[in-house]
């Protein structure tokens, strides 16, 4: 049975992959879910203005106070160095690399172009061997167009694309006007493949101290039918590979991505909930689905469910919205709390 | 080899060699020493070594006394050994000063010199401390700018290993300590020729070795102790030899020559004055310029080598044609023949006249007298001053200059307006706060300009003594010549006020000279701002002929993302309208030092500060000035008309900046000040100042508790009151259940609060609507200054709120308790001051304050105004500074004295019993003042007393009457930081709680020596970096209170306000209701701890939470009733140590800078909680105790 799968250029030895998130932070981790049959690591992001936003305020608690009173004319030592910047991030991809086997992809998350570009540089330096941009953005600006949206992604890839030879992976959310033209965008511009898609963490309200929360709540299961939705759409559509993440929990969902189309089924709240030995579940219930079933190769089921190969393919679109609508029975009332 | 040029300052210059030359270096902080054992310690951590390349040892110690222990044994094990320090420190090591002097052993001091505090502490400079030492024995070598420190600290180290006589370096506190010079660097290869390493080896081989033992340090009878004092005589003969070698070694090797007496002048001079220190740079200046422009025949001889003094040295050095000397000491030793320098030369005159020896053929005329006592200036203009006195027939003797003296009449007139300033010199003032980075800026351009522009160049930086919103004065110096002006600029050609609301109140445009070029950071553009300045200021401009330039700085640097740091947008600015260098030059070089300074931050900071220099100049605007005064109004007064007469005659002239011009008679005789006079300095540092809500606050008292300045005061008056309220006025139906029908109000003082938030940030109420606002939210101050200044003043005539009816443990009660400590110059947001208001509000009707030297005697007393205030009764604290290290032991002493006089006052009550009766005498004595009623009731009492007293003619009954106050219940208080309590007043606080006496301390926790710039002490918490722990403490904190449990009668508790403000009250109380000693440790967040202090009290919070800081109270009186004595206050840590201390740069500059030995120590101090935590746990459980966080502290 071939469980093998190509993402970004590389050949990986299973289609599931670990996704961003605090596990990927311990380089035990990473060797644990490469024993599980991890076929490759996304780490978690570098934050640009992590960064910045360190520098500003080492520097602000370092000069405050600092020559206004003749006794204490600063109140720290100066310190040779700090280690300022990517360093450790840097570090950690060195680290990581030499640690396991598997593909190594970093994941970065800049503010500005010339921070996207710059740390991008530094993270091919320090060998990964891909490269994921979360362009983790919420156009809140009434001024700002959809179409300035669309360009301003479109030239970020371009730019990271122009100063880096690894393959390029853009993480990108559902909420576009035209999903689909946005997708080919950003395969013209240079992207490898596409992460479909960033959840956007939503922030709840506590009632009773009259604030705003934020939250990480796990996906479920229930999350990847958007996913399933457009890797469908797009599957033959547009060059760049798909990945699927959020909402892959269990084998089924690997099976499910692989047939909307994806190359592979990126992991999170699964390892989160249920340690790192669950890839190794997951793939379990692959194997045997598809000794079940008789497959003999996950290339086999790429697609085929994808809007292009499957028998129902305005499924996919707005008429099978209406049918759900005119075959939807309701529940009975149930109590109000 | 090239010369290497740098300009730093004279601290910096004398640690780079006592580092290089040295293998074991013991400090202690001290200022203006402070730097010289920061950079030894810094280098020590970056493994930099020394010339034989090894790194020395830099070891920090509980007090000088301790450091100059450590020297003596590092000494006397045979380790090249050196301190550094000043003062008072000076003085603790006297003891072993005799001792290391005694066995001949090599060793320099280097020190700061400083003034001994007598009638007041100052930190400034003079030669008190150095004249103190004369006789233990040691070699005291001057110099007198930078350059000299650096050159005579390598003399002086390599001279004492031949002489074998220790010898202390001295260089004048913050004139030279702190002024940056162009400095012409002492390479290694320099110093290492410099140091003998035979004699090196000979130092160790008369070391104490079981190998070849020896003793040292026998004690001596009568029959040879005289004898053997005598035998050192050939070692202090030979020395002046020596030095004088040593500095012809030195001239071969650098090139820069010094003789034991340096004579600057006319070959045939007929007057010379003789100094030492920086001030014989101004005399050599004037001496230039008298000679060269005015024709004169004077001289100057400066001191070198001051002990051992040698005699003919210094008449060889004088000219044979002076007749008249006069003779400067920067000390005062009252009651002698004349102070030290003055008393030697005379011997000397004498001594070398009658041995034929001298090469004139009469004795000279000497005078003598003193100058720049705590660093008062020293001009040239004085100096003509004195050489004018000399030529008259009698001049004055033992005279003072630089003051007037209309009570003794010591003081010498001069001219004010003479000046030897040198045309080619560019004299540069700049007026700014110490939160907008002038100085740093400062220090950078001097720098450029030095280093890169190849000028010589000087500054000198002068801050004020408020710890917020305090003014910076940079005086910088630019040059071809050589720059020996060791005084301020009074004749500026370049002014620059980067702030301006410093307008208001100072004459910041009397130091411009005629065609001077002023440059103004103003909100209002070029056509606009010339109706906004004063009367004053116009007159300068147009008098003088001024060029006028404004930007507004702010815009350009919140633009660039840099909020208030205006310095760079300034700095560039002020190199564009200079024209020392060309101005792509420049911007060049302020863009390279931006990187060289702020580099290592992260490239985010660099490309902020470009972005600043790249937009100031777009936004730089010549003025074209009126040709006439057209402003409506002038500065404002330093204090309100209605102020008391004192602070119009005294006070106002310190906050005006004209201190100096006040005459001897104003003064004081013995240091006594009126106190509550902060109330009268207003000083409007907040842009933003809190507002109160009415209608959403819950009247719960959080907000005025935490107020570190007092500004936010609750009151409850009857609703009839408020009849005559000014407009704007609010107030609340009060929300007390006793209470209700009257009215609550929260006013703030605008013009004293210092926009720190903290009461934003601990309000709890929300506004239902916009829950973004609280009870409590930031306003603009100005456009509300004047209606809320009407408001406050209004409310200060609202009568107090009856103390008898405030519940004194309840938070909510508290508010109403008129603080008696308010307005200091502590730190915005500072975590000491709720602490000290809190006792001020309970007890500050009878409080009795001895206060450790520190942040908080600063805060409380330093001039001009003070913050400790009375009541409407004229009741109050009464506070006073000792020293730093024997602040218990002065607390205790003021107990003695209470409890005797109280014991007194009961006997001559007995005596006079018949007279006065029976019942009065017996309800005095026995009164129960355990209560506000009590003690209020005894107040009564004595009142009765004082009236019959007057009516009985008896012995008894005048001292009756002396004493009778103490009838009165008092409340002694012990404060200072953990420097003392810890550190180096540990010995004599431990001793006052083991006395059973009722004394009560207050440890004011910061975990570092915040007030000399955050040093390490032994309350510095494992993990933590600090001055003096570079790498991060290595051990973990001393547990002060635990060690004051053991004693089993003292009453202990553990504070937090932010954490547990109940508990901290209540802690107080019981404190001082016990009637033994009693210590309490408060956690006070610090700047030095490196955050946004607004968030101080979240800081605790978490502090408690992590377990950092466990909560708790051990009260012995409980052991009476057969409970626990100790209680466990807070809960069990929930919080993991890191959320806790990764919020503060102390602990995460470490993470950035050596990430490996953070983690270890992170570790470790995780454990050291948890450690903690069971003992105290185990503590709690003991005797039925009440287990953790169960302690009743909450509201009853």
């Amino acid at each position: 049975m071939d469980l093998t799968t190509t993402y970004l250029g590389m050949t990986l030895k299973s289609p599931v992959v670990v996704s961003p998130a605090p596990v990927t932070e311990k380089i035990d981790n990473i060797r644990k879910a490469e024993d599980a049959g991890a076929s490759a690591v996304v780490l978690h992001s570098l934050f640009e203005e992590q960064i910045s936003l360190l520098s500003h305020e080492l520097d602000a608690s370092l000069r405050q106070g600092e020559y206004s009173y003749a006794e204490a004319l600063t109140y720290f030592p100066d310190m040779e160095d700090y280690k300022m910047g990517p360093d450790g991030y840097l570090g950690h991809i060195r680290k990581a690399k030499e640690a396991v086997q598997i593909p190594i992809i970093a994941s970065l998350n800049g503010v500005s172009k010339g921070g996207w570009v710059e740390y991008a540089k530094q993270i091919q330096e320090a060998g990964a061997d891909a490269l994921e941009l979360n362009v983790y953005y919420l156009a809140t600006n009434p001024n700002m167009t959809g179409q300035q949206v669309e360009e301003m992604y479109v030239e970020l890839v371009k730019a990271v694309r122009e100063a880096v030879t690894i393959p390029l992976a853009v993480k990108i959310g559902p909420y576009f006007s035209s999903l689909a033209n946005m997708a080919r965008q950003l395969d013209q511009a240079g992207a490898d493949a596409l992460v479909m898609f960033n959840r956007f963490y939503q922030p709840d309200l506590d009632i009773e101290n009259l604030e705003v929360k934020p939250d990480l709540n796990l996906s479920s299961s229930q999350e990847l039918r958007l996913r399933l939705r457009w890797v469908a759409i797009l599957y033959g559509k547009i060059k760049a590979d798909m990945a699927i993440t959020g909402g892959v929990h269990t084998a089924t969902d690997v099976i499910k991505s692989m047939m909307a189309g994806a190359k592979v089924a990126m992991t999170t709240s699964a390892v989160l909930r249920h340690g790192i030995e669950h890839i190794a579940r997951m793939l379990d219930g692959v194997k045997a689905w598809m000794e079940e079933k008789e497959y003999t190769s996950i290339s086999q089921m790429q697609g085929s469910l994808s809007q292009q190969k499957c028998a129902e393919p305005a499924a996919f679109e707005r008429a099978n919205y209406m049918k759900i609508l005119t075959n939807y029975i309701p529940e009975p009332p149930k109590p109000v709390i | 080899m090239s010369k290497v040029m740098r300009t730093l300052d004279g601290n910096e210059a004398v640690a780079n060699v006592a580092y290089q030359v040295s293998e074991v270096a013991a400090i202690y902080p001290i200022t203006p020493s402070s730097a010289m054992g920061e950079w030894a310690d810094e280098w020590a951590a970056q493994g930099r070594k020394n010339i034989w390349g090894s790194v020395p040892m830099v070891v920090e110690m509980q007090s000088e006394a301790g450091a100059a222990g450590v020297v003596h044994g590092a000494l006397q094990a045979g380790s090249l050994t050196t301190t550094f320090t000043a003062s008072q420190g000076l003085l603790l090591m006297i003891p072993n000063m005799f001792k290391i002097a005694g066995e001949l052993t090599p060793a320099v001091f280097h020190v700061t010199a400083r003034t001994v505090a007598t009638h007041a502490l100052s930190i400034f400079g003079d030669h008190s401390d150095v004249m103190s030492v004369r006789n233990t024995g040691f070699a005291l070598i001057s110099s007198c700018s930078p350059q000299e420190a650096q050159d005579l600290a390598m003399i002086a180290h390599a001279a004492t290993l031949e002489a074998r006589v220790p010898f202390l370096h001295f260089f004048d506190g913050f004139r030279t300590s702190h002024e940056v010079a162009k400095v012409e660097m002492l390479s290694p290869e320099e110093m290492r020729a410099m140091i003998s390493d035979d004699l090196v080896l000979a130092h160790r081989a008369r070391a104490l070795s079981p190998d070849r033992p020896i003793i040292r340090g026998t004690a001596q009878n009568p029959d040879v102790f005289f004898q053997a004092r005598e035998r050192c005589n050939p070692f202090y003969a030979a020395c002046p030899g020596i030095v004088a070698k040593t500095m012809d070694r030195f001239a071969e090797i650098t090139g820069r020559r010094y003789h034991l007496f340096d004579y600057v002048g006319a070959p045939d001079a007929d007057r010379v004055i003789v100094l030492m220190g920086s001030g014989a740079e101004a005399a050599h200046e004037t001496v230039e310029y008298l000679n060269g422009n005015l024709g004169e025949k004077v001289g100057v001889l400066k001191v070198r080598l001051f002990r051992p003094f040698s005699a003919k040295d210094f008449v060889r050095a004088l000219p044979s044609t002076v007749k008249k000397i006069a003779v400067l000491d920067r000390t005062k030793e009252p009651g002698a023949a004349g102070e030290p320098l003055y008393q030697d030369v005379i011997t000397a005159l004498v001594e070398m006249f009658t041995a034929g020896e001298a090469p004139f053929s009469e004795i000279p005329r000497v005078v003598g007298g003193r100058y720049g006592l705590s660093s008062k200036e020293f001009t040239p203009a004085m100096i003509k001053g004195i050489f004018d006195e000399l030529k008259k027939d009698n001049p004055k003797n033992h005279f003072t200059v630089g003051i007037l003296d209309d009570v003794s009449n010591t003081s010498l007139e001069y001219d004010p307006s003479f000046s030897t300033e040198d045309p080619s010199t560019v004299r540069a003032v700049f007026y700014g706060l110490g939160s907008d980075g002038t100085v740093g800026a400062n220090k950078n351009s001097i720098k450029i300009i030095g280093e890169d522009a190849g000028l010589n160049a000087q500054g000198f930086f002068v801050y004020d003594s408020k710890k917020s919103g305090s003014m910076t004065t940079s005086h910088l110096r630019f040059g071809p010549k050589p720059i020996r002006s060791t005084y301020l600029i009074s004749r500026a050609n370049f002014v620059a006020c980067h702030q301006f609301t410093l307008m208001e109140k100072i004459d910041i445009l009397r130091c411009a000279q005629e065609g001077a070029v002023f440059l103004l950071n103003s909100i209002y553009g070029p056509d606009e701002v010339w109706n906004h300045l004063s009367r004053t200021v116009q007159r300068h401009i147009i008098e003088k002929k001024m060029k006028f330039y404004v930007i507004n700085a702010y815009k350009v640097a919140a633009e660039a993302g840099m909020g208030n740091r205006i310095n760079t947008v300034m700095q560039v600015c002020f190199f564009a309208i200079s024209n020392i260098l060309p101005r792509e030059q420049a911007i060049e070089a302020i863009k390279t030092a931006i990187k060289k300074t702020y580099g290592k931050r992260g490239e985010s900071v660099v490309q902020k500060n470009w972005a600043a220099v790249d937009m100031a100049l777009a936004n730089l605007h010549e003025v074209t000035v009126p040709g006439e005064v057209t402003s409506t109004f002038d500065l404002a007064p330093a204090v309100p008309d209605h102020a008391p007469e004192f602070l119009h005659e005294f006070t106002a002239a310190i906050i005006r900046d004209e201190g100096n011009s006040l005459p001897v008679s104003k003064m004081p005789v013995d240091g006594t000040f009126p106190t509550a006079t902060t109330q009268w300095e207003k000083r409007n540092i907040a842009l933003e100042i809190p507002e109160w809500d009415p209608d959403t606050c819950i009247q719960c008292g959080k907000c005025s508790l935490v107020c570190p300045h007092a500004v936010i005061r609750g009151k409850i008056v009857e609703p009839q009151a408020l009849e005559n309220a000014p407009e704007g006025f609010k107030s609340a139906p009060a929300k007390w259940k006793e209470f209700a029908d009257k009215r609550f109000i929260l006013q703030i003082a605008p013009e004293d609060c210092t926009g720190c938030t903290l009461c934003v940030q601990v309000c709890p109420a929300k506004n239902k609507t916009e829950p973004r606002l609280k009870a409590i939210n930031m306003i603009a101050q100005a456009p509300v200054r004047e209606r809320e200044r009407a408001c406050w003043d209004f409310f200060l005539s609202l009568p107090d709120f009856n103390r008898q009816q405030v519940k004194h443990h309840l938070v909510k009660d508290v508010q109403l308790l008129r603080p008696l400590f308010e307005f200091s110059g502590a730190c915005a947001g500072c975590g000491e001051t709720p602490y000290v208001k809190l006792l001020s509000q309970l007890f500050g009707d009878r409080l009795y304050v001895a206060n450790a030297t520190g942040c908080s005697s600063i805060y409380g007393g330093n001039l001009p105004t003070t913050p400790w205030a009375v009541n409407a009764e004229g009741r109050g604290p009464t506070w006073c500074n000792s020293l730093f290290e024997d602040n218990a032991e002065f607390g205790m002493g003021m107990r003695v004295t209470i409890d005797k006089q109280r014991e007194f006052a009961a006997e001559l009550l007995c005596k006079l019993a018949p007279q006065l009766g029976d019942a009065l005498v017996d309800a005095l004595l026995n009164a129960d003042q355990s209560t506000e009623e009590g003690i209020e009731a005894q107040r009564a009492r004595v009142a009765e007393l004082r009236k019959k007293l007057e009516t009985i003619d008896a012995p008894e009954a005048k001292q009756l009457a002396g004493v009778a106050d103490f009838l009165v219940r008092k409340s002694v208080w012990v404060l200072g930081g953990d420097g003392w309590a810890y550190d180096i007043g540990y010995g004599g606080l431990d001793h006052v709680i083991a006395s059973g006496r009722n004394v009560n301390i207050l440890v004011l926790d910061t975990e570092v020596y915040s007030n000399t710039g955050g040093q390490c002490s032994k309350a510095t918490p494992r993990a933590a970096v600090a001055k003096f722990a570079a790498s991060g403490k290595p051990a973990m904190k001393k547990d002060l209170a635990l060690m004051a449990i053991t004693y089993g009668n003292v009453y202990v508790a553990k504070v937090a306000l932010g954490a547990n403000d109940a508990q901290t009250i209540r802690a107080f109380l019981e404190a001082e209701a016990y009637d033994g000693p009693s210590i309490i440790i408060a956690y006070c967040h610090c700047i030095a701890h490196g955050y946004n202090l607004a968030m101080g009290l979240e800081q605790q919070k978490a502090a408690v939470a992590s377990g950092h800081w466990p909560l708790f109270r051990y009260n012995p009186a409980l052991k009476a009733e057969g409970k626990n004595p100790f209680q466990l206050d807070s809960k069990e840590p929930t919080l993991p140590l890191e959320k806790y201390i990764y919020n503060e740069t102390r602990y995460k500059m470490l993470t950035l800078s050596k990430p490996e030995e953070a983690q270890k120590l992170l570790v470790e101090a995780q454990a050291d909680v948890q450690e903690r935590w069971r003992f105290y746990q185990g503590l709690a459980n003991l005797l039925g105790g009440n287990g953790a966080g169960e302690g009743k502290t909450e509201a009853d």
